[in-house]
């Protein structure tokens, strides 16, 4: 399996794959992850451009350890075949499917993506995908395209063509997207796959942004989109456990370490009744907080 | 490759460079650079090279540099010659594949 | 000959100018000197009228000829219009070879460029150059040579008679019609005249030109009378958009941010972070940053500054009417707000020049800051700065009180992005250097943060915390690994600059740019 599969991705923050000074060096921002765009970022007319720019940032720079994704351009469009073979023969890390309607599409994706690795001989399977879900047709079919492949890590919420597509607009509210994301989490979390959420896009906005924030992590998600490096800093702080469930999760994997061995299912931890179903989010918990560099246990 | 057509690939935006290509006989390079009293060498090596490796032995190649690292200096001469060269978006939807990997590394 | 940094200095210009190599940040610490003095013409006919109709009559009155040395201060910014005005009326007269002596210049003044191209002014002494003038001294324009002053280095010429001022023009916000001038009101308000004072001390002879003459006596003054020969009355002195700026919004950029917290870290896990601590920042983005991320944590602890140096930006004022500053001691003012606060709040002090950073008087106030917080276009490997050659080799930028606040501070920090587009800002060897890397502790770059070595006790400060600390070397290796390594910026042969240390010696030269050459 794939190790990147369920890697940390709390903040996916969008670039220009066209724009040298956005992709020399993102990783001082520390996002988890970065997604270089060759889509609506780039002009028509410099769709051949940005390919060449996306090889050699690919090949040439040093993104220490930031997960380098991809996103190419729709399956609708005559330029995503290029673009997949661009990604494998610069060995990014996922490709990220846009306008995903159906598992056929993230399966025609796999194919053009398993060609190119026969072709650059980059090993199969060494080369994630997620699917970006923009239409009511997707979400529909969320759950459908969550399980249509092992590589699939994730899927993430596109709420602006989403929105026009159900006739309405990003209101601040949250109200349009307020089905999108519950479906989509609900299909993710059943597929066993990782669920972002959409771009915030005021800037000035950071109390706004902050709530939306808190709201997909209360619903489930593992992270969201980032259009601006501004917003990093206040979605790992959102993300970051606090102490209390830090060492109450430290508690829980070891005791369950502990149990495990001597054969008890059930016992409590600070009065609280614990079994092997505690474990995952736990395990959730201490790795969140090493990410966030507030760990300072032993696991 | 034969460069049959002039074009034109990236931008004076500072870290860019913009390249231009004509139809020329042998390789006639002018290079215009923000950091030429520290990079000249460096910038010339690149171009060079990636005008080698692209097999281009007659053209005129036009830089001007506002400071870009070798990966988008290689870019942008990649995306002008192969646009002076018939390999046009057009082209390479159509099916015209480019060489990853070979003459562009 | 080779200097205590480093540099060769070559001997002509040693000849030339009199002046001696570099020989440490501290090493005329002690010494003795006589002070020059002024020629004055005594005042005492009551009848006397000051008044003078134009800036040419003052010229006139003043025995302008060729040769002489004016000055000028830079309170005006880039919104000045003395400087123009006067050397316009110089030009006109056909006065030839002039030594500009001024607190600094820039591109406000590129309007001068002809006047150094016909020979009027063949001589510029000042903090720094830009634009126009930078590029005319750079290419071999000007026929003397530039010298580039602290803010510190200028007092002490002028006070040790370095250089001796024929006619101080000083641009006076507000001025009456005997010559005490004040820096508050008017319209072309730049809160203090710090830079002045000591033209007017030094000068033969002192003209005090104003857009706003009010009624005698205009106190408290800056500058008095008693040192005033003329004054002018002119429509406009300075353009008031370009003097401050309004209040400029905290920098968004997310880079300069974290610098500036980094900053802020270094600062508060030094022993120096404690209750009357005193502090000095520039107005750069990740400065200001610095003052604001700084402000919070004093609140939060409870730990109030004593004194704030130097020149102020409106955040510094707001820390102080907030009460967690004690006094603000100010040499000038970046925006409205500073202004205003000189202007109004008691605890809001305007000083001299000498003052705040003269290295040869009795202890200026820069010898009593805890923090500096500077920028810098270069570091190298051994910490010294470069702040006033582009790494192109033009010279473009001011020493001001960098090696003034740098000598004088227990901890020198020095923020600097790793990376100007393609430009390393650590490297192996400066373009040029102004401040010394034994008076510079510490550099913060969005890639890291590096203490000198010589400072042992701050590295060991900051083990257990999580900065990210690590050599300089590792910082410039870094850089390269992205950038490449520069090739070194061929100069000409001719020295069209000194670089002076603020004790009066030659810490560098700038030479001649020339047109790049490939090697084959």
């Amino acid at each position: 399996m794939n190790p990147n599969l369920n890697r940390l991705r709390r903040s996916m923050m969008f670039l220009n794959a066209q724009k040298p000074s956005l992709i020399k060096d993102p990783y001082i921002y520390k996002p988890d992850s970065i997604m270089l765009d060759l889509e609506d970022a780039v002009a028509e007319n410099q769709k051949d451009a940005a390919r060449y720019s996306l090889y050699h940032a690919l090949k040439e720079i040093d993104y220490r350890g930031v997960e380098r994704v991809v996103r190419i351009n729709g399956l609708e469009t005559a330029h995503w075949k290029e673009d997949v073979r661009v990604c494998v023969a610069g060995r990014c890390d996922s490709i990220r499917i846009s306008k995903t309607e159906s598992a056929a599409d993230v399966l025609a994706v796999q194919a053009e993506m398993e060609k190119a690795e026969e072709e650059f001989g980059v090993e199969k399977g060494s080369i994630l995908l997620m699917a970006a879900l923009e239409s009511t047709k997707g979400i529909l079919n969320a759950y459908e395209i969550c399980t249509a492949s092992p590589l699939l890590f994730g899927v993430a919420l596109s709420g602006g063509d989403y929105t026009k597509d159900l006739q309405t607009k990003i209101t601040g509210t949250g109200v349009e997207l307020a089905g999108a994301r519950q479906s989509m989490i609900i299909a993710a979390r059943a597929a066993g796959k990782q669920c972002f959420d959409t771009v915030f896009t005021n800037l000035d906005d950071m109390e706004g942004f902050r709530k939306e924030v808190e709201m997909i992590k209360a619903m489930g998600y593992d992270g969201k989109s980032i259009v601006n490096p501004r917003q990093i800093a206040v979605t790992h702080e959102v993300f970051t456990p606090s102490q209390k469930e830090i060492i109450f999760a430290e508690k829980v994997v070891k005791e369950v370490d502990e149990k495990k061995a001597k054969g008890i299912g059930v016992f409590t931890v600070d009065g609280k009744m614990i079994d092997i179903a505690f474990y995952p989010g736990a395990v959730r918990t201490i790795n969140m907080a090493k990410a966030a560099g507030v760990y300072e246990g032993d696991l | 490759m034969e460069v049959t057509s002039t074009a034109m690939a990236g931008t004076l935006e500072s870290s860019d460079c913009q390249v231009t290509v004509e139809p020329g006989t042998g390789i006639d390079l002018s290079i215009e650079s923000s950091v030429i009293n520290q990079y000249g060498k460096a910038i010339k090596k690149t171009i060079l090279e990636t005008l080698e490796r692209l097999e281009v032995k007659d053209a005129k190649v036009t830089v001007v540099d506002k400071g870009a690292l070798d990966c988008t200096l290689k870019a942008r001469v990649e995306g002008a010659v192969f646009r002076a060269s018939g390999y046009t978006e057009d082209a390479i939807c159509a099916g015209k594949k480019l060489p990853w990997g070979g003459a562009i590394q | 000959m080779i200097n205590a940094v480093g540099r060769d200095i070559p001997q002509e210009i040693i000849d030339a100018t009199g002046m001696k190599p570099f020989a440490g940040a501290f090493a005329r610490h002690n010494e003795t000197y006589t002070k020059a003095a002024p020629t004055v013409r005594a005042i005492i006919d009551p009848r006397e009228d000051k008044m003078v109709g134009s800036i040419a009559e003052v010229l006139k009155k003043c025995g302008i000829k060729d040769g002489m040395t004016l000055s000028f201060h830079h309170h005006f910014r880039e919104g000045d219009y003395v400087v123009n005005m006067v050397m316009e009326e110089v030009h006109k007269m056909g006065i030839k070879d002039i030594t500009i002596c001024a607190s600094s210049l820039g591109k406000a003044h590129n309007p001068l460029l002809p006047m150094i191209e016909d020979g009027t002014i063949t001589n510029i002494q000042s903090s720094g150059v830009r634009g126009k003038i930078g590029e005319a001294i750079s290419t071999g324009k000007l026929k003397g040579l530039a010298i580039m002053r602290s803010h510190g280095g200028r007092v002490r010429a002028i006070e040790s008679g370095d250089v001796h001022i024929d006619i101080a023009f000083i641009g006076a916000p507000t001025c009456d019609k005997y010559g005490n001038m004040r820096a508050n009101g008017g319209k072309s308000d730049c809160g203090v005249l710090s830079y002045a004072y000591v033209d007017a001390q030094y000068a033969d002879k002192v003209v005090a030109i104003t857009d706003t003459l009010v009624p005698y006596p205009n106190l408290p003054a800056s500058i008095s009378q008693v040192n005033v020969d003329y004054v002018v009355e002119v429509d406009e002195i300075g353009n008031p958009a370009k003097i401050a700026t309004g209040a400029a919004k905290p920098t968004t950029d997310v880079r300069k941010i974290m610098m500036a917290d980094y900053c802020t870290q270094f600062v508060i896990n030094t022993p120096y972070f404690k209750d009357g601590f005193s502090y000095q920042t520039g107005v750069g983005g990740a400065s200001i940053a610095s003052t604001i991320s700084l402000g919070k944590i004093m609140k939060e602890r409870g730990i109030k500054m004593g004194l704030a140096l130097g020149g102020i930006a409106g955040p510094m004022c707001k820390l102080l009417e907030e009460g967690l500053i004690e006094k603000i001691v100010d040499t000038q003012d970046f925006d409205l707000t500073a202004i205003q606060s000189v202007a109004t709040n008691p605890n809001h002090f305007e000083i001299t020049g000498s003052e705040y950073a003269n290295p040869m008087n009795k202890g200026a106030y820069v010898n009593q800051l805890d923090f500096v917080i500077l920028a810098s276009l270069e570091v190298d490997v051994n910490f010294n700065c470069n702040v006033v050659v582009g790494s192109d080799g033009m010279i473009t930028g001011a020493q001001g009180g960098h090696p003034d606040t740098a000598a004088g501070a227990k901890c020198t920090i020095v923020i600097a992005p790793l990376l100007q587009g393609r430009i390393p800002a650590i490297c192996d060897e400066c373009t040029a250097i102004t401040t010394p890397g034994e008076t510079v502790d510490v550099v913060i770059t969005d890639y890291g943060i590096a203490i000198n070595p010589r400072r042992q006790d701050l590295i060991e400060c900051m083990k257990g915390t999580k900065l990210p600390i690590c050599t300089i070397e590792e910082l410039r290796d870094k850089a390269y690994a992205i950038v490449g390594k520069p090739e070194p910026v061929k100069f000409g042969d001719r020295v069209v600059g000194v670089i002076e240390s603020r004790d009066g010696t030659i810490i560098d030269v700038v030479r001649q740019i020339k047109d790049y050459e490939w090697d084959d």
